[in-house]
């Protein structure tokens, strides 16, 4: 267990940068629209005073509540 | 209804106060109006109330998913400001003002509008050299704008700690003396009671689940209390504005986050105008009542939740006690969180759209309480006419694809540092 004031936040894990020589448009995509989900959101915290490991969490946007916590290349096993 | 004077005051006092009437109706809906506005916050009401008074639209329905007053229209720190270094945005936010000045007026409701003076307090020469930068500006767009020394700053709020051995001492400052405060509870309140009195029906209790197709166009909303109706359907619900267009199949440059504010039980006068720390994030001012009442950063992860986190607590108090340490002292009485609608430049979005029948309201970052009436004022225009009025012709949902960001920080495309 660490304390909330080790991380900082990143962004949403499920963002897919596009290829270098995509369109304009997915990049507007990419830069400026969210899913902005109310409810579990998949997202990347840096722990930045830590270890500053990137990490990926599950987060219920409504409640705070987590749900899983892997490295970034893991996915939850089962569908939570 | 009756209006609100001294004489009805008094009348109402000598019938000891039996024949005060509900301030505003509790209609059901109707099956159609000509216009719905989803949200009753201060946005939403104020929008309705120009639709009826300035453009004659009084078949309209505004439809709150909780009571008024009771989203973020409640849980701001009530500072009314339009100091502001863009064009689009000092023009948008001065005509506001405007709207300030007269809102009781022209509402019959005092909404205790206290123009006490907004202060950014610098703390080094650079940083006043960007405030008297923007102080430049704002004259230029007509907005007054005050330099201040350190000794200007001092005599104007002394309980700011000017001693020798403060971490952050005082540099100058920028003041917009026409700037201040105004009673948040009471604007919403006199928006509802006039939108109402022109014939617009306020329904509380009333979530909107979907919306209503007819082939490409949105000709309704379906809601807990059923379904209703319009042509024209509005949206000004601030952090909650990605999940009804999400039903719409889109994506907003939007994120949700959380916002906390702090009030401490009344004192005698301590803090005489707006002050913001320029070292931190930390800007304070005291209602009328005494309560002195402050607010800092966002949390910093998105969130629904209308609660933040202590660490953000604790940062926002550092901020304060650095600038004020006699803070320390003061009794916390309650603390509050607002889910805002933080956009990717920091401006906000008042525009046609994104789908036919559908009009956007939204992005207000942590500003949304101080543009009340100009946005309510642009979003009733642009709803009207079906075009947007120039005060409000910039801020579109297609300029971050176009790259005309309004982006007063020069941040970038960030939601959560505006």
């Amino acid at each position: 267990m660490r304390e909330h004031t080790e991380f900082t936040y990143g962004e949403d894990a499920n963002r897919q940068k596009p290829e270098i020589d995509a369109p304009i448009e997915d990049w507007n995509t990419y830069i400026y629209e969210r899913d902005n989900v109310a409810g579990y959101h998949m997202e990347y915290w840096h722990h930045a005073f830590g270890c500053r490991a990137w990490i990926k969490v599950k987060r219920d946007t409504q409640t705070h509540a987590i749900l899983w916590v892997g490295l970034p290349q893991e996915n939850p096993e089962i569908a939570l | 209804m009756g209006k609100y004077n001294a004489l009805s005051i008094f009348w109402h006092a000598l019938c000891r106060h039996k024949y005060w009437q509900r301030v505003w109706r509790d209609p059901q809906p109707k099956l159609g109006y000509d216009a719905i506005i989803v949200g009753g916050g201060g946005h939403g009401l104020a929008t309705a109330y120009y639709l009826a008074k300035n453009h004659g639209i009084t078949n309209v329905a505004v439809l709150e998913k909780g009571y008024i007053g009771g989203g973020n229209a409640g849980r701001n720190t009530t500072i009314v400001r339009s100091n502001y270094l863009l064009s689009d945005n000092a023009r948008f936010y001065e005509h506001g003002m405007n709207l300030w000045r007269t809102m009781s007026q022209d509402l019959n409701f005092n909404v205790m509008f206290s123009p006490r003076g907004v202060l950014n307090i610098a703390h080094t020469n650079a940083q006043y050299d960007v405030f008297a930068r923007r102080a430049n500006a704002m004259c230029l767009n007509g907005i007054n704008a005050e330099l201040l020394s350190r000794e200007e700053v001092l005599d104007r709020e002394p309980i700011i700690d000017g001693s020798a051995t403060t971490r952050f001492p005082v540099w100058g400052g920028i003041l917009q003396p026409l700037a201040g405060n105004a009673r948040h509870d009471a604007v919403v309140w006199a928006y509802a009671r006039g939108a109402d009195q022109l014939g617009v029906d306020i329904i509380q209790n009333c979530l909107v689940t979907d919306f209503i197709h007819h082939g490409e166009r949105i000709v309704g909303v379906k809601t807990t209390r059923g379904d209703i109706y319009a042509h024209k359907i509005g949206l000004a619900v601030a952090g909650n504005t990605s999940c009804l267009t999400s039903k719409l199949g889109v994506r907003l440059p939007i994120e949700s986050h959380v916002l906390q504010a702090f009030v401490t039980e009344p004192y005698k006068p301590l803090i005489n105008g707006v002050v913001t720390f320029g070292a931190g994030h930390f800007y304070v001012s005291q209602s009328d009542k005494g309560g002195v009442v402050f607010g800092g950063d966002i949390d910093g992860y998105n969130t629904y939740a209308q609660r933040g986190n202590l660490p953000v607590f604790e940062d926002v108090i550092g901020g304060g006690l650095a600038l004020m340490p006699c803070l320390s002292r003061l009794k916390l009485l309650r603390n509050w969180g607002g889910v805002m609608d933080m956009s990717m430049d920091g401006s906000p979005i008042i525009d046609i759209g994104p789908v036919d029948g559908i009009y956007l309201n939204t992005g207000w970052c942590y500003g949304g309480f101080k543009a009340t009436p100009a946005s309510g004022w642009c979003f009733a225009y642009t709803i009207a006419n079906d075009q947007a009025h120039k005060l409000n012709q910039a801020y579109t949902l297609n300029r971050f694809a176009s790259g005309y960001t309004i982006d007063e920080k020069g941040a970038g495309p960030y939601p959560k540092v505006h």
